[in-house]
């Protein structure tokens, strides 16, 4: 690594942390009902959403009824994106005649883009018409994230709030995110990435002849709108087949580090939202720092590993699959982050990272996708774990655990259970059966633990609803479709649906002061039990399965053997 | 059902407001500020349109530098890399194959080639390489058109992109720029 490599990541972490505070507070009024600058100029454009949908914004919700409509919400969304693809020749906006997408494929997509994992089966630039990517995806990037937030924000108010039972309104939560939050930072940031070189078109593609005389097509379209977008909302399904590798998705060093932010700046924001709204700043503070720690944990995990020697190809710092204008550094940062949030954009191809890097990238979303993670995933998969170590404290001392004046009792926890384990389960066993299907496993392109871990790695991303993927993996197929759709909604719904029921829980009881025997959940010390708790249940988890993956592939690259 | 409704409705409000008017207002927005930009950074030759700077192109003549290894042969549709995991006989293979043929195209040159032009890049469209990449194949070049070493390597010197706001990324060379500037060398 060289000096200015380090400078960039100190760069890096620096504007993290200085943006996090002013998008917090603004997220915190947002939510909250309070009046921001951008009510002036907005605030008719939500009304008029209200109007529009039939909402009453007045209308405070239970979290049952919060879940409903969360459900509801996200079935819509599948059907039309479906519809969009399957019936996309016919449609408008489609220059280069693109054919209607195959059912299997259209559900798998549909149900990715709907669950803020963006997984594509698909390559973008010869699959999608200009109007599904623009009408059906991006506004699904948009609606999930939003839908994201709101459930972190409704987890919030089941902390803050005190004998009251509800946590507020869907509708109004998942407006106001869209509206006040995800809307303007896109414009702005959609201007920016177009200073840069993203394409934002509706030109059909251009054919050329090449300086020595080759004909070249190149694919055009609405990009930087749908990239903004993706980026922020911690999405990541690409524009083109390549992502962030693409040139027209991500032309400069520069507008790589405004994406790399970006992917972390909502969800680390919400942790200082977070600490306004329940009263609870230096908390607020302590998850964060808990994330950056793992952060850089895992990052300098990552850069070791790249940075080793390579016997095989008698080289360190391999640029296969990496692009010179990023140069191994800022490949390695950027999987790293896309990977400890759901975001799913590469910058780099995955599979082609070192074995230990690769693996990294796994654990960073078998955590749960808790470093900083999703847009509102982040947060209350983070909660999750600060409600279990709370838990496992108070089990030490003897004592009903408490958090932030609520008593923690069985309900809640069976709920906490639920959340961590299905994720991790349906990983574990998606993997297995399909290392034991002949037809799952013609779909490989690596042999050895390589092959092993296109597959881990393809049901980890699916679970954590992150997208990225080991792209050797031929996953566009009905078997894969099909399987990696129902982990992406296993991965999306048996989190969230215990996590509003656990908000709805907490939001009915009685507020229980702090006495001498409260276990402390704003000092360093809480912060270590956390990150201890998180990597034990990592690691007891997905240890056996990383060992078979990417462990043993890096110990046999040490020795030199290929497969 | 009316809850049904009620999701349908702000489905389709939100699909015209940011599935149409947004981008559409961006696309509108784009192309007035950054009319070169928001279509591609086209770069023309004599009129004609011969790429975009940022989407690499082939070369194989001995008069051009050349270009990464691409997985995709430079075809953009679809974009991509080779996905080869770093221990497979397949990369191994390929890097060797790739090695003897630079070394025997650069006899001149008694160092081992530069990674960049070793490894394929991650979109297969890559339009950089390092500078340690194109001074490695200056002589080559040189030779092939009779031009003076020290004008052609002052040329690369010129298409050197610095760090950007001098912190990100590194140097690098954005080969169809430079190849365009060879020709124009010659063409004087």
């Amino acid at each position: 690594m060289k000096v200015n490599d380090y400078i960039q990541f100190v760069v890096f972490v620096s504007s993290l942390i200085a943006i996090t505070p002013p998008l917090g507070s603004f997220m915190a009024k947002v939510f909250g009902g309070e009046k921001t600058w951008l009510h002036k100029p907005l605030s008719w454009l939500e009304s008029l959403t209200y109007k529009a949908a039939g909402v009453n914004p007045n209308e405070e919700m239970t979290w049952k009824k919060y879940a409903m409509f969360f459900a509801l919400f996200h079935f819509v969304g599948i059907i039309v994106l479906m519809l969009f693809q399957m019936t996309q020749v016919w449609l408008p906006l489609n220059p280069q005649n693109l054919p209607n997408i195959s059912w299997h494929s259209a559900l798998n997509t549909a149900v990715s883009f709907v669950t803020n994992t963006n997984w594509q089966g698909y390559s973008g630039e010869i699959t999608m018409s200009y109007l599904t990517q623009m009408a059906a995806l991006s506004v699904q990037n948009f609606l999930s994230a939003a839908c994201g937030i709101a459930v972190a924000i409704a987890l919030i108010r089941g902390i803050a709030r005190r004998s009251v039972g509800t946590i507020g309104n869907f509708w109004v939560d998942t407006t106001r995110g869209t509206i006040y939050i995800l809307l303007p930072l896109s414009v702005i940031y959609s201007l920016f990435l177009v200073s840069q070189g993203v394409i934002q078109n509706f030109t059909p593609f251009a054919d050329i002849v090449t300086l020595e005389g080759h004909k070249q097509t190149i694919p055009l379209g609405p990009a930087a709108s749908q990239i903004s977008i993706k980026m922020l909302g911690t999405n990541g399904g690409g524009f083109f087949n390549a992502n962030a590798a693409h040139p027209f998705e991500n032309p400069t060093p520069l507008s790589n580090f405004v994406q790399m932010l970006s992917i972390f700046a909502i969800a680390s924001a919400l942790t200082y939202t977070f600490g306004i709204m329940t009263k609870a700043r230096r908390h607020g503070w302590i998850l964060f720092t808990s994330m950056l720690t793992l952060f850089i944990i895992m990052t300098s995990i990552s850069l070791y590993s790249e940075y080793t020697y390579n016997p095989i190809l008698s080289q360190n710092a391999i640029m296969e699959g990496k692009e010179i204008r990023f140069g191994v550094f800022n490949s390695i940062l950027f999987s790293s982050i896309t990977t400890s949030a759901s975001c799913g954009a590469i910058n780099t191809m995955h599979s082609s990272l070192s074995p230990l890097s690769g693996g990294v990238a796994m654990l960073n979303m078998m955590l749960g996708e808790i470093i900083f993670g999703g847009v509102g995933a982040g947060l209350y998969g983070m909660l999750l774990f600060v409600l279990l170590t709370v838990f496992i404290a108070g089990l030490m001392v003897g004592r009903t655990p408490e958090y932030l004046g609520k008593k923690i009792e069985a309900p809640e926890m069976m709920m906490v259970i639920l959340a961590i384990i299905a994720p991790c389960a349906s990983i574990l066993i998606g993997t297995a059966i399909s290392v034991t299907t002949p037809l799952a496993l013609s779909s490989l392109t690596h042999k050895g633990p390589h092959g092993f871990s296109e597959v881990l790695y393809a049901f980890t991303s699916a679970a954590a609803n992150n997208g990225s993927a080991f792209a050797g993996l031929n996953a566009n197929s009905i078997y894969y479709n099909l399987m990696l759709a129902i982990v992406m909604l296993i991965g999306r719904f048996i989190i969230i649906l215990p996590i509003l029921a656990i908000a709805g829980s907490l939001s009915q009881k009685k507020y229980a002061p702090p006495s001498s025997g409260t276990f402390e959940t704003d000092t360093a010390l809480f912060a270590i039990l956390l990150i201890g708790v998180i990597m034990i249940v990592g690691a007891l988890t997905f240890l056996p399965s990383l060992s078979l993956g990417p462990i043993i592939e890096h110990l046999m690259m040490i020795k030199g053997q290929t497969f | 059902m009316k809850n049904l409704f009620i999701a349908i409705r702000f489905k389709i409000f939100m699909l015209f407001l940011l599935g149409i008017f947004y981008p559409f207002l961006m696309t509108g927005l784009a192309q007035w500020v950054f009319p070169q930009q928001s279509n591609g950074n086209w770069i023309f030759v004599n009129g004609v349109r011969v790429g975009s700077s940022l989407i690499g192109q082939s070369f194989e003549k001995n008069e051009y530098f050349w270009s990464r290894p691409s997985a995709i042969n430079f075809n953009p549709l679809p974009s991509g890399g080779s996905n080869l995991g770093q221990t497979t006989k397949d990369l191994k293979k390929l890097v060797e194959e790739r090695k003897l043929k630079l070394k025997s195209l650069h006899p001149e040159q008694a160092e081992e080639p530069p990674q960049d032009l070793l490894f394929a890049s991650g979109s297969g469209l890559d339009p950089h390489i390092s500078v340690e990449a194109a001074l490695y194949q200056l002589k080559r070049v040189a030779h092939a058109r009779n031009l003076d070493l020290e004008k052609v390597k002052i040329l690369i010197e010129q298409f050197t992109e610095g760090r950007q706001l001098g912190l990100f990324g590194d140097p690098k060379v954005n080969v169809l720029s430079l190849n365009i500037a060879l020709d124009n060398l010659n063409g004087k």
